[in-house]
């Protein structure tokens, strides 16, 4: 018997110099990370405030230092591929073998998608739902701690495999039978799906999570009509989440089980079905793309309100439309592959749907634009990524109803055109809005604003790199190149994906630049100190707290008597100025206590995931033995709240009079 | 009994609406959880019922449905599982009562119809296993083997929580997190039967149509 399953020293490819170098370099930051922080002797705080906390804001920014580190292992990812194509025309054949290709490709979708976008997203709903419903804390904090590390397992999987085996050559979706064992043998697609299926798990605990709080935990007063728009979005997003990702779940159980136990679900013999996946991946598929842009829609909706100083224009509209491509969004799935050969009628049917989609979207857009028009727009870096996003998001979602044309998508399936579409979309809608968001709420997490210079650098290095990288795949995608293709004999195709490589360095400054940003901002952080709480004249709850919040939000609940709740509050404190200031009696606050089980779970599922990838089976039945005394040891803890005692509430508000001008 | 405390909330403060009450009592946002959650598990099972559906003509010329299955042992697993849904309920009424001799004993009862179902399950799973019908040789057995496991899986899951709970129940007593729990329970205990009515349904009854 062999103890460690297919894992030899073969898994390691110290023949590639590219891989071991990115290796060496990530081993290189982990470890001098490690060092830095026990030499400095930062791990015990580490450990008692960050790692086993189970407040939201906490898990929102985790989340999000996540995102951004994946962003630049996804990006780099990027580079790779434009560098590559850029060369590899006529008879050249590049700098990457395709066996290496398809794996740079592979990654660098399920990690831009899987574990950039949604930790982001995720991440920014954490940081500012509670807060914006007036509440201290998620419906589940715990939960909320074990879904955050159920998603690091995930990452850390799908990074372990640079180094230590493959990640699939299938592309990000794994479609059968290629990702079957007959054309898959190795250990890629077995990374993918497990690191997948390990975070998915999280993700869908998120989703629980969140459309419990937003329906069962709002602040007194605070009705439906009453909610900020990105609070909306946010359900929206989380009841699709808990919509989907089980169907995303049980697709790739099947998968694993033709892979694993030799069933023949999506196999071509036994009488498998292969298109069976690709529907069901789609119907997972579809819902996440509005999984992410809903929530930057909502974020875009805060920013454009605060920065022209006028409550949202048709709030109502912009619920319903929300609502409406929530529900929509389910109705779509077969446009990613009208290709499939089925009858006219169905393909018309999607395709009409798919193009219904376009209606709500465009009543968002014209409500953003009729809030600022009248209105005294101070342009900020926020605002400046919205109207950015404006611009290229409609221009996207043009190219995408021109593609729900059924006969139109049998010429532009499968070709750059599409790549140039979602790219447009998701860079132009999500990534726009998650750098609006981090630079409206990062004052409000850290208590210090951003530098504006380097964050209107960073927007316009990215503006225009996205064109420059992206325009030329439209072309490219008229003139007949299709996706993922590791060299090419058409010397007409090559000044396009120079000048795309010229956009994707570009897009590279722009990082640098956010990179430039945060740290210029760090260092200036004295001046960029806001006391007041609230330092874009927001309209919404998350601002009347201190920045950034105490552990409990707000020492007492705040009453909700209208939309844009803050707002009205400091016009009606502005109108009668000489009230007498009223001593207030704080109450105990009860909070849920730290916990490890989050962290400790994790641990478990890295190595039932890495025990199953590589068939050690006794270690796959140790991690999940430790996974259940984890949740046993859980359960039968003693105590799960600590009371916050009524003098530290008192103290911490006297210190900070933010809530106290009202 | 919570929701009512929210209305009276609602009377004596005069909000217009139990929407604008403020949060929810702790036992109304966990069990409102877990029906999200129970929800998710129901949209996991469609996607095996879809699975099912397309696959169950792709028999791959091994035997189907009507050859294989034994419609008297998948009756008295029916029994035990609809049997087991009534006995958990008599125990959620004995936990209302902070009965505790009555809760374990309404427990053992549901434990034991449970580990009866599984055991037929298992049993029928053996026996076409035996019999060559394996989910490796077809499409259809792959998509049976899965949607039924699935659900045994849960049942399995479902009696080991049990057992827990009743480790709470002896350790803890009635205290509010446990008796959470034991609620969470007892809905994860009737979802389960839930499915199986489908299951029952679409794999049993129309799989030995002609």
């Amino acid at each position: 018997m062999n103890l460690l399953g297919k894992l030899t020293w073969d898994a390691i490819p110290f023949d590639q110099p590219i891989v071991m170098a990115a290796t060496a370099g990530m081993v290189a930051a982990i470890v001098l990370v490690l060092g830095w922080v026990t030499l400095k002797g930062y791990v015990p705080y580490l450990w008692r405030e960050w790692i086993t906390s189970v407040d939201h804001k906490r898990i929102g920014v985790m989340y999000i230092v996540l995102a951004l580190i994946m962003l630049l292992r996804g990006f780099s990812d990027a580079i790779m591929m434009r560098s590559q194509q850029a060369l590899a025309a006529g008879g050249a054949q590049g700098y990457l073998p395709p066996e290496h290709f398809d794996q740079v490709f592979s990654a660098h979708g399920t990690i831009m998608i899987f574990f950039m976008a949604m930790p982001f997203v995720i991440g920014v709903m954490n940081l500012v739902v509670p807060l914006q419903l007036g509440v201290r804390d998620m419906a589940f904090p715990t939960l909320n701690s074990v879904a955050l590390w159920l998603t690091a397992s995930g990452i850390l999987l799908t990074n372990i495999s640079l180094a230590v085996g493959e990640f699939a050559k299938t592309g990000w979706v794994a479609y059968p039978p290629l990702s079957e064992l007959q054309f898959s043998p190795g250990v890629g697609v077995d990374y993918y799906l497990w690191a997948l299926q390990i975070s998915g798990i999280g993700t869908l605990m998120t989703g629980i999570n969140f459309v419990t709080t937003i329906l069962k935990t709002r602040a007194p007063g605070m009705g439906y009509m009453r909610m900020p728009v990105f609070c909306w979005t946010a359900l929206a997003s989380n009841l699709l989440m808990v919509a989907a990702f089980p169907v995303l779940t049980a697709t790739f159980a099947m998968l694993l089980l033709d892979r694993y136990l030799g069933f023949h679900f999506f196999s071509v013999d036994g009488q498998g079905n292969p298109m069976m996946y690709v529907n069901l991946f789609w119907v997972w598929g579809h819902p996440e793309v509005y999984i992410l842009i809903l929530p930057a829609f909502g974020i875009f909706s805060e920013v454009i309100a605060t920065f022209s100083g006028k409550p949202l224009f048709g709030y109502r509209s912009m619920v319903a439309a929300t609502m409406v491509i929530c529900v929509l969004s389910f109705l779509v799935w077969l446009h990613h592959f009208f290709t499939m050969g089925a009858t006219a009628d169905i393909n018309g049917f999607f395709g009409i749907m798919t193009m219904i989609i376009a209606v709500p979207t465009g009543v968002k857009v014209f409500n953003w634009l009729f809030t600022m028009y009248g209105g005294r727009v101070r342009f900020t870096v926020p605002v400046l990524w919205s109207i950015g996003f404006m611009v290229t998001f409609v221009i996207g979602g043009m190219t995408g109803v021109l593609m729900a044309v059924p006969p139109a998508d049998f010429q532009l399936h499968n070709s750059l055109f599409l790549v140039a579409h979602f790219h447009n979309v998701i860079i132009g809608g999500v990534v726009f809005g998650l750098l609006a968001g981090f630079n409206y709420w990062f004052p409000k997490a850290f208590g210090f604003t951003l530098d504006e210079r380097w964050g209107k650098r960073a927007f316009w290095c990215w503006f225009i790199g996205f064109y420059l990288a992206f325009m030329p795949l439209y072309v490219l995608g008229l003139m007949g190149m299709t996706r993922r293709m590791q060299h090419y004999d058409n010397l007409d195709w090559q000044p396009w994906l120079v000048l795309a490589a010229i956009g994707a360095a570009v897009i590279l400054a722009g990082i640098a630049c956010q990179v430039v940003q945060l740290v210029v901002s760090i260092r200036d952080r004295k001046q960029h100190r806001d006391v007041t709480g609230d330092p874009w004249g927001g309209r919404t709850l998350e601002w009347s707290t201190a920045s950034p919040p105490p552990a409990w939000n707000f020492a007492v609940l705040p009453r909700v008597a209208a939309r844009d709740t803050y707002w009205n509050s400091k016009q009606r404190a502005r109108a009668t100025p000489d009230q007498p200031f009223q001593a207030r009696e704080y109450e105990p606050i009860e909070m849920p206590r730290n916990s490890a089980i989050g962290f400790v779970n994790a641990f478990f599922a890295v190595v039932t995931g890495f025990a199953l990838i590589w068939h050690i089976w006794w270690m796959a039945g140790a991690g999940l033995l430790g996974a259940f005394v984890t949740l046993l040891a859980f359960a039968f803890r003693d105590k799960e709240e600590v009371e916050i005692p009524a003098e530290q509430v008192a103290r911490f508000e006297r210190a900070h009079q933010a809530e106290v001008v009202l | 009994m919570n929701i009512a405390v929210a209305v009276d909330d609602v009377r004596r403060e005069a909000l217009p609406s139990a929407s604008e009450a403020g949060p929810a009592p702790k036992r109304i946002v966990v069990a409102y959880g877990f029906w999200i959650f129970l929800l998710s598990d129901i949209v996991m099972f469609s996607a095996l019922f879809a699975a099912y559906a397309v696959l169950v003509r792709a028999t791959a010329g091994v035997p189907a449905g009507a050859q294989l299955f034994n419609q008297v042992s998948v009756a008295i697993e029916t029994a035990c599982l609809l049997v087991s849904t009534y006995t958990c309920g008599m125990m959620s009424l004995a936990v209302n009562a902070r009965r505790r001799a009555a809760t374990y004993f309404f427990a053992v009862v549901t434990f034991v119809l449970g580990a009866a179902f599984l055991y037929l399950e298992v049993r029928e799973f053996a026996d076409m296993i035996a019999r060559g019908a394996t989910p490796q040789r077809s499409a259809f057995l792959s998509a049976f083997f899965t949607l039924v496991g699935c659900h045994g899986l849960h049942v399995a899951a479902g009696l080991a929580w049990l057992a827990v709970m009743m480790a709470q129940v002896a350790v803890r007593g009635f205290r509010a997190s446990v008796e959470r729990r034991l609620l969470c329970f007892a809905l994860f205990w009737h979802a389960l039967d839930i499915v199986w009515v489908w299951l029952f349904t679409v794999v049993y009854l129309m799989g030995v149509r002609p």
